[in-house]
């Protein structure tokens, strides 16, 4: 989902920084927040983070003799919502931009808006949702996860679509890069939505009561989980 | 089950590599080069109508093995995290 670097024209590179700007003010804001009210949810924050520079290095061989990487950001949007998932993404986005040549600096507005804001505000969506209408927590988790994967390469589609319409126009060139990019992500969005739920357990069995303090969890459900796993 | 959901995630890994062996040896018999990396493939397409990017990075890894020397870095510092926290909680539950 990188965007190389200088391969968005003006003024999409421009747009698409004044977009995720917002975000990312916001998410320091309430990671600031997060760090004076809720300290103990700090290690689980760390997680999250570290979860997205383990899956997002890791480039997997994937349907049709291509090669891609999961995110890992749909963890961090599930925990945390999508603005501090944005702080996060931001992060490793620049690791890579600045030591790996890997997406770029003017491209960073956009590459942080498709993984860091829209992926895991559709995690954030799906989790909300399911648990609100009860539905079984991991499953939830993977759902969220694995959406949210897939959504960040479907923007980052959309986005070169609208730098690139070319001759035929806006569809076209959305089918053609969401081809390389959406498709060839299905078989990896599975896996990370089965090892984000997976990861997701442990923190059921370990630290249950921060996902309680931070209202992701009620104490009954922690509750069943736990007997369900014992 | 205790097990139930490692046994998923087991299963849904071994598939994956399941599906890349196959298709590989099916690419391979076909004598294409394959598994070159989708960012790139974008790339291409773009440059292909003409385009040309109007900066580049100012550095990038001199060779193929500094690249996978940094991302394994990467990789690394993000497991050295998880593993760490992930154990002190487990430490410290079991000494609550």
């Amino acid at each position: 989902m990188h965007i190389m670097e200088g391969f968005l024209p003006s003024p999409w590179w421009e747009i698409w920084f004044l977009v995720s700007l917002p975000f990312i003010v916001i998410g320091l804001y309430q990671l600031d927040r997060l760090v004076k009210e809720k300290r103990e949810a700090l290690p689980l924050l760390a997680v999250a983070g570290a979860f997205v520079f383990v899956l997002s290095s890791l480039k997997l061989p994937s349907f049709n003799g291509s090669c891609s990487h999961p995110t890992g950001t749909g963890l961090g949007g599930i925990l945390f919502g999508p603005c501090i998932a944005a702080v996060l993404g931001l992060i490793v986005l620049i690791f890579q931009a600045v030591f790996l040549a890997h997406g770029g600096i003017t491209t960073l507005g956009a590459n942080v808006f498709s993984m860091g804001i829209a992926g895991p505000a559709v995690a954030y969506l799906i989790y909300k949702a399911g648990t609100r209408a009860g539905a079984n927590t991991y499953a939830t988790v993977f759902l969220a996860a694995a959406l949210a994967d897939l959504v960040t390469y479907v923007v980052t589609s959309i986005q070169l679509a609208l730098a690139f319409p070319a001759a035929t126009g806006f569809f076209e060139a959305f089918s053609a890069f969401a081809a390389i990019f959406a498709v060839t992500q299905v078989p990896l969005a599975i896996v990370e939505g089965a090892v984000i739920a997976l990861v997701f357990k442990y923190i059921v069995q370990l630290k249950p009561e921060i996902l309680t303090r931070l209202n992701l969890l009620s104490e009954s459900t922690v509750k069943k989980l736990q007997e369900a796993a014992a | 089950m205790k097990y139930r959901m490692e046994i998923a995630v087991a299963a849904i890994i071994i598939i994956f590599a399941a599906v890349f062996l196959v298709q590989d040896a099916a690419i391979r018999a076909s004598g294409e080069e394959a598994w070159g990396g989708a960012d790139g493939e974008a790339a291409a397409l773009i440059e292909a109508s003409g385009y040309e990017p109007w900066t580049e990075s100012f550095w990038v890894p001199p060779s193929g093995e500094i690249e996978s020397l940094l991302f394994a870095l990467q990789a690394a510092i993000g497991a050295v995290i998880i593993g760490y926290i992930f154990g002190y909680w487990h430490g410290s539950r079991k000494t609550a």
